[in-house]
């Protein structure tokens, strides 16, 4: 089984999915048995969460337009749903 | 070889990710419209060179990155690699983890999203280096695998693992002086204060 150093070192790569299936189990049964990594396990996902979260934005309908117009104007079809120009449908 | 005929259908409802990708990257309105609509045209007229089945929000993303380095960077010149806070691992944790929580009960996610609203967020990852900064955005944001940032930006998976490494810490470090500054958190403890996780520097006996 891994140890704490072993643990806290391959955090990210385990919250990257980019362990192997086995290191994976490694890490999981450290973190079964041992409270203090599961807690920063846990804050350093949640963290990803809130940051992945707060980082969206919309947007601009003039945005959409401008493009949708600019790929019609090189010859593209528009997308079927709403993100095509409705004045042209 | 991709059929261009499907290319608004496939690649418009990648917008908004685009288009927030790009804001972080130019960190101004006008240009990251500009930086998404170039990315379009050029996506577009090369879509001939994209393979259907494999991941088209990377292959997006690659455009966009080539552009923004090859357009807008010249115009921009700070914050550089050099001004990159080094901090130690895990270090937000150490200062917020557990323990408001744990006094009232709630979730640390709760506290997080109460402490950290979306501009401070935002503003923290804009303040990275761009090296950085791209590596995070790609990362932590998009949910890019390290081989997809590798391709992305056109560096070795070793690059992009020591870049995900500092620039992570550096986020942290940033994230946590928005926090002090509009006291929401306490000053950093003093190296002689408990640590939260001190027993995880210890060997499992």
């Amino acid at each position: 089984m891994a140890d704490c150093n072993e643990t806290l070192r391959e955090l990210y790569q385990y919250l990257d999915g980019e362990l192997t299936d086995e290191d994976k189990r490694h890490i999981q049964g450290h973190l079964d048995d041992c409270s203090p990594c599961l807690e920063a396990f846990d804050f350093e996902a949640e963290l990803r969460m809130v940051v992945r979260s707060r980082c969206t934005d919309q947007v601009p309908e003039s945005l959409r337009d401008r493009i949708a117009r600019v790929l019609e104007s090189e010859g593209c079809r528009p997308a079927p749903t709403g993100d095509a120009d409705p004045a042209h449908p | 070889m991709a059929d261009q005929a499907t290319f608004a259908e496939q690649a418009m409802p990648l917008m908004s990710s685009l288009y927030s990708g790009a804001l972080r990257m130019t960190r101004n309105p006008a240009d990251a419209e500009d930086l998404v609509q170039e990315t379009y045209l050029r996506a577009y007229r090369g879509f001939g060179g994209f393979t259907e089945g494999t991941n088209l929000k990377a292959w997006l993303y690659r455009i966009l990155t080539n552009t923004f380095i090859n357009s807008y960077r010249a115009k921009q010149r700070r914050p550089q690699e050099s001004d990159l806070e080094e901090v130690e691992d895990l270090y937000l944790y150490r200062r917020l983890g557990g323990l408001e929580a744990a006094r009232t009960g709630r979730s640390a996610e709760d506290e997080l999203m109460d402490t950290f609203q979306e501009a401070e967020v935002k503003a923290a990852i804009e303040a990275l280096p761009e090296n950085f900064r791209m590596a995070v955005l790609l990362a932590d944001v998009e949910g890019f695998s390290y081989k997809e940032i590798a391709e992305i930006l056109d560096i070795p998976i070793g690059t992009v693992m020591s870049r995900l490494h500092r620039g992570r810490k550096a986020l942290q470090k940033g994230l946590l002086d928005y926090a002090v500054t509009h006291g929401l958190a306490d000053r950093p403890q003093q190296p002689d204060d408990p640590e939260p996780v001190s027993s995880a520097s210890a060997p499992e006996s």
